[in-house]
């Protein structure tokens, strides 16, 4: 402790030394000494957060705009990828309602079982309701594909229904989220009768709506001649309440999010690791180059 | 021209075809000279310092600069010290932030291609919007080309655009950084107005900004002739 603390007067003092001498025979040099050297060093990192803080916040700002430009304010739903819970009723809301029409192609059932707790039997006997070409059940371990093909889809929505399997990561959550919560009669769609307030158009029917019920436009005031939408609200009740309805998108949305990326909680775990590692590194990697570089200066 | 690189009428196979042999085995070879190259220059001049001072004209009796330190181990474990940090920062993104909130893996790329639908906003990925920004501030087509590879261009005439002898900036004027953060801001601006979608208040503030991007490089080389510098030291301080 002493000896250190020694060592370090004794290095200020020699850097004063040097500056004086330096000073002295030019008259017009700077020299750092050490102690100017340490606030330096605090200055350029108090810099450099600044900067990472400035960046990463207009990076948000950047990124929550973007969000933004749809027009519509996106509701982000409280989900967890890790709930196997919340995965399994978002699998059973899926495979229900969505795969009628819908595919998910990129994910194998069996994957699901395997990331969800699920045994494969489960999985087969309540999760899969489609037959494969030779007209057998569909097997646990095939692709999560439906009967129904993309010309069928076509002449009878307009639109072959998409694959479902990337659109969390294309669209990301909180577009399906608020997607689904925002149906509403018009009259003026006259293939479905319904319309949504995130994708104005859409040829998807509003499939869960016994269970939501239905929701009507509020119109506001009068601008450039149309009155825009500014809320819904329910006319009619589904067999849901609004909080249910809810926390079952929600699972639906869970279920999504997992889908376009099945290796995120591995990959979180895995990851943790690998941070620790490497601040372990850090700390031996900062302490060697210190012990090196003692002698320059 | 444009019909030879394209190998038909259109952009197809034959085109991408040849984009991916150029990106493939152009470039890696490109690189692999830049390297070589780098490494010789670095063994014919040496390291740099923070004062931007000559080393070599002040050598000791065995013709060992006075001021040098070996590259190894000095610069090896300090090197080492970086490349951990670097690796923090890579694998944070690998593990927790993979897509980087759609700027890494652009929300596109999720999307299969369909030649019929064309995504009503295209922005480049995020190290190239500034130069987009000023291909788009550039009214003429072939002008914002010109434009858009100048800025990358200048770059390489800055060693005759700068006629101050001084390297570093520590003994620079005050005109210079100014001059220096004023470029850095445009450049960042350029790069915000790059994502946006053009709106005629955008392209305003991305011409003004480009406007700064070259009024730099003219103005650097206008004071850099006769600027007050602060005496440079003959050894490396500190």
């Amino acid at each position: 402790m002493i000896d250190q603390y020694g060592s370090q007067q004794q290095a200020r003092r020699q850097a004063r030394e040097q500056a004086a001498r330096l000073q002295t025979k030019r008259g017009r040099v700077k020299v750092l000494s050490r102690t100017d050297l340490q606030t330096g060093k605090y200055q350029r990192l108090l810099v450099l957060t600044t900067a990472a803080v400035l960046a990463a916040g207009s990076l948000l700002y950047v990124s929550q705009s973007r969000a933004a430009s749809t027009g519509v304010h996106l509701e982000s739903p409280r989900i967890d990828q890790g709930n196997e819970k919340s995965l399994q009723r978002g699998a059973q809301a899926f495979v229900n309602y969505c795969m009628g029409c819908h595919t998910a192609d990129y994910q194998r059932y069996s994957r699901f079982a395997q990331d969800a707790g699920l045994s494969e039997e489960d999985v087969s006997n309540n999760l899969i309701f489609t037959t494969d070409e030779a007209g057998e059940r569909t097997k646990v371990g095939s692709l999560m594909v439906n009967n129904m093909t993309s010309e069928y889809g076509k002449q009878a929505f307009g639109v072959a229904p998409p694959n479902l399997a990337l659109t969390a990561r294309s669209r990301g959550v909180d577009w399906i989220y608020t997607y689904l919560k925002s149906y509403y009669v018009d009259p003026e769609i006259a293939t479905t009768g319904v319309n949504n307030l995130v994708y104005p158009g859409t040829a998807m029917p509003h499939v869960l709506w016994d269970l939501q019920g239905v929701q009507s436009p509020i119109y506001g005031e009068e601008v450039h001649g149309a009155r825009p939408i500014t809320g819904l609200e329910l006319t009619q009740e589904g067999s849901m309440t609004p909080d249910e309805y809810d926390d079952l998108i929600a699972d639906i949305t869970n279920f999504m999010a997992y889908m376009s990326d099945p290796i995120k909680e591995t990959r979180h775990r895995v990851g943790m690791y690998v941070m620790l590692f490497l601040f372990l590194l850090l700390g031996v990697a900062y302490i060697l180059k210190k012990e090196y570089w003692k002698d320059v200066v | 021209m444009t019909l030879w690189l394209k190998g038909d009428y259109i952009v197809s196979d034959a085109t991408l075809n040849r984009f991916f042999a150029l990106h493939v085995i152009a470039v890696p070879l490109v690189l692999i000279g830049l390297v070589a190259g780098h490494i010789l220059a670095l063994h014919e001049v040496g390291s740099n310092n923070p004062d931007g001072i000559e080393i070599k004209k002040n050598k000791n009796a065995e013709g060992i600069p006075k001021d040098g330190i070996p590259f190894h181990p000095y610069y090896t474990v300090k090197d080492f010290l970086g490349a951990v940090v670097f690796l923090i920062v890579f694998f944070a993104i690998v593990f927790f932030a993979p897509e980087m909130g759609g700027y890494f893996l652009e929300h596109a790329n999720f999307v299969p291609a369909d030649p019929l639908k064309t995504p009503e906003h295209i922005a480049p990925v995020w190290y190239f919007t500034p130069f987009y920004a000023i291909l788009r501030a550039v009214p003429d087509k072939l002008g914002g080309v010109i434009a858009m590879g100048g800025a990358i261009f200048v770059l390489f005439l800055l060693p005759w655009i700068d006629r101050n002898p001084v390297r570093s900036i520590r003994y620079r004027s005050s005109t210079y950084k100014i001059l220096l953060f004023t470029f850095a801001i445009a450049f960042v601006i350029l790069g915000y107005m790059g994502m946006q979608t053009p709106t005629p208040v955008g392209t305003l503030i991305s011409r003004i900004c480009a406007g700064i991007y070259f009024g730099y490089f003219i103005a650097l080389f206008f004071i850099s002739r006769n600027e007050k510098n602060k005496p440079v030291p003959e050894r490396v301080t500190s």
